[in-house]
């Protein structure tokens, strides 16, 4: 029955996804508005947004203040939690089709390993220096590290016989990510005193998120998905392996090249605000598959809006819980998601 | 005018050489058949045509060499058969088929309705349309060749390559693929070079056969003069009798090596 619905959901038309899609994403960015610790009465939250659109007068009864912890508090973590998650399911579904494997996240090539050194580089040798400096500099620093390190795989990769397969690109991502692990590991261990800001960082979170952020990270975002949309049809060429593709016509190299890149640019922009957040990128691509088909150019656009969606999701059982120390989003992530992820595959492997 | 030319074409893996310098002229409808044991060069002529391998000399579509196009435009020249194909099981025929027609899209193009519509009418001519919405991996073994076939096909391209196109099909299969192959090029005008392995099934279906030996051609002729017992038995190390039906058919059949008492 469950596989059933399953193809009676891969035969719905792509519009009907796409509109699906778009609903589930507006619904999670007004629930994720609505609730909160303190704040107004949660449904006077979708008519104080209408009020505050240009040429709207509703009289929402939410005070100026209440309406401070939506617009300040509130909407700025919801709209960086969708361009997060939206982000990070892009990039782990341009992964997976870039390297033919369903089981690819986009840290694969050292984006995470190489943000998570660069932050605790930042936090350990920083701290004395940069307290006093007008911007946090952990973003940047781990931004440039993330950036660097899968540069550095790229260039590690093209060492092993030239031609930059996906599976030397992969080892190289082994090699490099081990190199960079053990490095921050080492750092860490002779700053015991940062471990735990270094460790909060590396669980992720959206908590004080601001506009600030959201303006910080919105243009590589923009940049990445628009590329990687380019792409899809790119991806689906792809799936028929490095040959075929190349004999039909498509330069295979510079293609895995323009969306690794794109797709790490984005990844590293999110994780250097938002910390390393995982699950999403894997899980969300293989959940659309499962129940949306396997072409990318459905795949690609409803992964970013479902993404979205799951990230606002995710967010608020982390600030509900155990409010007001708040659990790590990178927790509830994969609290919420490994559990469905056996689930789905469990009841596709019982139908075979 | 020749549809596909080989200029001593030669392919080397580093330092071993794969292919010496080969020359040929396929003619336009022609279907060539290249053969050989395992390691003779054969695919990787077959790879160089289409890129896939660096190669040495010079090879060109109807007077035009391909070095001088676009990997684009020389899909558009050249389609590509693998010797075994990787098939995404969950994608549909359609979609499948559809990946022939990426030659003809822009780089940031999308397909367009008459992509769509060569598409429908190469199912239609494979017998495939009513597997148009079936997912690959549902297909059996001959349905997923034809549409392997039927993706070169929506190439349009004037010279389809098949390498050991019926390798992994039982004998009936075998048969099918080959006659729509020959009945594709009787219909199009389409030249077509294989690489097989059945040297019975080539003579049957070729107009021409060449033999490859460790990179050199060390016969080539219709298929009376290359499949004689001798020669098999010299680069093949077989031992084979050579039987040959009265309507010109050529027929190889293995032997046992007799012990020695």
């Amino acid at each position: 029955m469950l596989e059933q619905l399953r193809l009676s959901l891969i035969e719905r038309s792509s519009r009907w996804w796409y509109t699906g899609a778009a609903l589930v994403l507006v619904g999670a960015v007004l629930f994720g508005a609505m609730i909160g610790p303190a704040g107004p009465d949660w449904w006077r939250v979708p008519l104080a947004l209408l009020d505050h659109l240009p040429g709207v007068r509703i009289d929402s009864g939410v005070t100026d203040v209440e309406w401070a912890i939506v617009w300040k508090i509130r909407m700025p973590r919801v709209v960086l939690g969708g361009l997060v998650g939206g982000m990070l399911a892009a990039a782990g579904t341009s992964y997976q089709g870039v390297f033919r494997n369903p089981l690819v996240d986009p840290y694969l090539l050292g984006a995470a390993s190489g943000a998570g050194l660069g932050a605790t580089i930042a936090l350990t040798v920083g701290r004395g220096v940069t307290s006093t400096w007008p911007v946090d500099p952990v973003p940047t620093v781990a931004f440039v590290f993330s950036v660097a390190t899968v540069l550095v795989t790229y260039l590690v990769g093209g060492t092993f016989g030239g031609n930059r397969s996906g599976t030397t690109l992969v080892l190289a991502g082994v090699a490099v990510v081990a190199f960079t692990t053990a490095v921050q590991t080492f750092i860490l261990q002779r700053n015991l005193d940062v471990v735990r800001e270094v460790f909060a960082w590396i669980l992720g979170r959206l908590s004080g998120a601001t506009w600030a952020n959201v303006r910080l990270v919105i243009p590589y975002v923009v940049i990445s998905v628009v590329v990687l949309m380019l792409h899809r049809r790119h991806l689906d060429v792809l799936r028929v392996g490095d040959e075929e593709a190349a004999s039909l016509g498509v330069s295979v190299a510079r293609t895995r090249v323009v969306i690794v890149l794109a797709a790490t640019l984005g990844t590293a922009a999110v994780v250097s605000v938002s910390g390393l957040i995982s699950f999403v990128g894997l899980i969300i691509p293989h959940l659309i598959r499962l129940i949306a088909g396997s072409s990318y150019r459905r795949l690609l656009p409803l992964s970013i809006m479902l993404g979205a969606a799951f990230l606002i999701i995710a967010d608020i059982p982390g600030r509900m819980l155990t409010s007001p120390a708040e659990t790590p989003i990178g927790v509830v992530t994969a609290f919420i998601g490994a559990p469905f992820f056996v689930l789905l595959l469990r009841s596709r492997q019982a139908q075979r | 005018m020749s549809a596909i030319a080989f200029e001593q074409v030669s392919v080397a893996y580093g330092k071993s050489v794969a292919v010496q310098p080969f020359t040929d002229t396929v003619k336009a409808g022609e279907w060539l058949g290249l053969i050989g044991p395992n390691g003779a060069g054969k695919s990787s002529l077959l790879r160089a045509a289409v890129g896939l391998v660096a190669s040495g000399g010079n090879i060109s579509v109807g007077g035009s060499p391909l070095e001088l196009h676009s990997d684009r435009q020389r899909a558009t020249l050249v389609a590509y058969v693998p010797q075994s194909p990787i098939i995404p099981v969950d994608m549909t025929a359609f979609e499948y088929v559809l990946l022939g027609r990426s030659p003809y899209i822009s780089y940031f193009g999308s397909e367009t309705k008459h992509d769509r519509a060569i598409v429908d009418d190469v199912l239609e001519r494979l017998d495939l349309a009513a597997f148009s919405g079936r997912y690959l991996g549902a297909l059996s073994g001959g349905e997923q060749q034809r549409v392997v076939i039927a993706r070169a096909l929506a190439q349009e391209a004037p010279v389809m390559l098949l390498d050991e196109p019926t390798s992994a099909l039982d004998i009936g299969h075998q048969q099918q693929a080959l006659e729509l192959v020959d009945r594709l090029r009787r219909e199009h005008g389409l030249t077509v070079v294989s690489a097989m392995h059945d040297l019975t099934l080539a003579g049957i279906y070729a107009d021409r056969l060449v033999l490859l030996h460790e990179g050199v051609v060390v016969a080539s002729g219709a298929a009376g003069d290359v499949l004689s017992a001798d020669t098999l038995a010299e680069f093949y190390g077989v031992h084979v009798t050579v039987h040959h039906e009265p309507d010109g058919t050529i027929v190889v059949i293995p032997r046992r090596t007799p012990l020695d008492p």
